[in-house]
């Protein structure tokens, strides 16, 4: 048996990394703290309504136009493309021709940007969690999320793990719950339809339910 | 290279006696363990590799035996002639244990790894950092002794 000698070459030095990245995030999340005032334009259409709403007969017009933009919203949800786990390809299925949710007006975008819908669909670590809240946040008013399987309700089978978010709530807000592990594409589809009776009941005012706290 | 040969050699440059995985079962060469002292274990290292030829750096592992120390155990395997090594090491629990970064370049994130998770520090490794887990992660998960429902903020 022959071996050859290692060639005797000096270790190479890996240089650190520079998490440019995330510093980013941080002054990110520094200028989202400073603007505390909010968004200004939507303060004022909010005024305007009211006033319409004082105006004799003016609710009427308020409620009429507020249903067909719900419709409009409800109509056309477009979930941003987010898969995390393997909940995601249940997700794919759906979004796919057999279950084809464009029938519903669903468009998968892959940015946040246009999207109105975030479907969780999967486990949530707490290292991706930063990750998940920045998608979330980058995504325009009014929208929703919705959360697909055990893992992103509860943890699921990892919630005695060391690394999962014990429910993707302590994270963002959540509107629907879908239970199952993973869920079938037709239970997707049902939580879908739950929340364009959500989105039809929409309305511009009033706060939108906070994260849970984180527990303990 | 025959299995006695292997054997022997093992036996006369360390002094110990290389086992099977399975006692109940004849001696397989590709399932071979061999327990050596922490302060020969970079030496054997580079034994298996140069003179057994075990050029593949499998992986490297460490098991949590609570108070009588930690385990580290690599795997060595010399694909040509089919020479499987289990090599194990037994460290007390604060201890640190030298790097197999110099024999083996492959060695690098699996220690980086193994610190990760169960908090070894491997002396003489050039990048001694957290692989898997966030940089300001407390603790390392995999020992027996860390909580691992203790709830942190923000999202745990």
């Amino acid at each position: 048996m022959d071996v050859r000698p290692p060639v005797a070459s000096p270790t190479p030095k890996v240089p650190v990394p520079e998490w440019e990245e995330f510093k980013d995030l941080q002054d990110w999340v520094k200028y989202r703290q400073e603007r505390i005032d909010g968004d200004r334009v939507s303060e004022t259409f909010a005024s305007l309504a009211d006033r319409l709403e004082q105006f004799p007969g003016g609710w009427l017009m308020v409620t009429s136009t507020d249903k067909l933009f719900n419709w409009a919203r409800k109509s056309s949800i477009w979930p941003v493309t987010f898969g995390l786990a393997c909940c995601a390809i249940e997700m794919m299925a759906t979004f796919a021709s057999r279950f084809d949710v464009e029938r519903f007006g669903m468009v998968p975008w892959a940015s946040p940007r246009h999207a109105d819908l975030m479907i969780v669909s999967g486990t949530v670590t707490i290292k991706m969690a930063p990750m998940l809240k920045r998608i979330y946040e980058q995504m325009p008013d009014p929208k929703w999320c919705l959360s697909m399987g055990s893992c992103a309700n509860s943890g699921g089978p990892f919630r005695h793990g060391y690394h999962v978010v014990k429910g993707v709530d302590r994270v963002v807000p959540v509107d629907v719950y879908v239970p199952g592990c993973p869920p079938t594409p037709e239970s997707l589809m049902f939580g879908i339809l739950k929340l364009q009776e959500k989105v039809a009941e929409f309305q511009k005012r009033g706060k939108r339910a906070a994260p849970a706290p984180p527990a303990g | 290279m025959h299995l006695d040969e292997t054997l022997t050699r093992i036996r006369e440059r360390f002094g110990v006696e290389p086992t099977g995985e399975d006692p109940k079962r004849p001696l397989d060469p590709r399932h071979l363990v061999v327990t050596v002292p922490v302060d020969r274990w970079v030496e054997f290292a580079g034994f298996a590799k140069e003179a057994l030829g075990c050029r593949y750096f499998c992986h490297l592992t460490a098991v949590d035996w609570k108070a009588e120390g930690l385990d580290v155990v690599a795997r060595l395997e010399n694909l040509r002639d089919g020479l499987g090594l289990t090599v194990k090491t037994r460290i007390p629990r604060e201890a640190a244990c030298p790097s197999l970064t110099g024999p083996y370049r492959g060695a690098d994130w699996m220690e980086r790894e193994c610190y990760d998770l169960f908090g070894i520090r491997f002396d003489g490794h050039p990048d001694l950092r957290r692989l898997l887990l966030p940089e300001d992660w407390e603790g390392h998960p995999l020992r027996k002794d860390y909580a691992v429902d203790t709830s942190h903020a923000p999202y745990r």
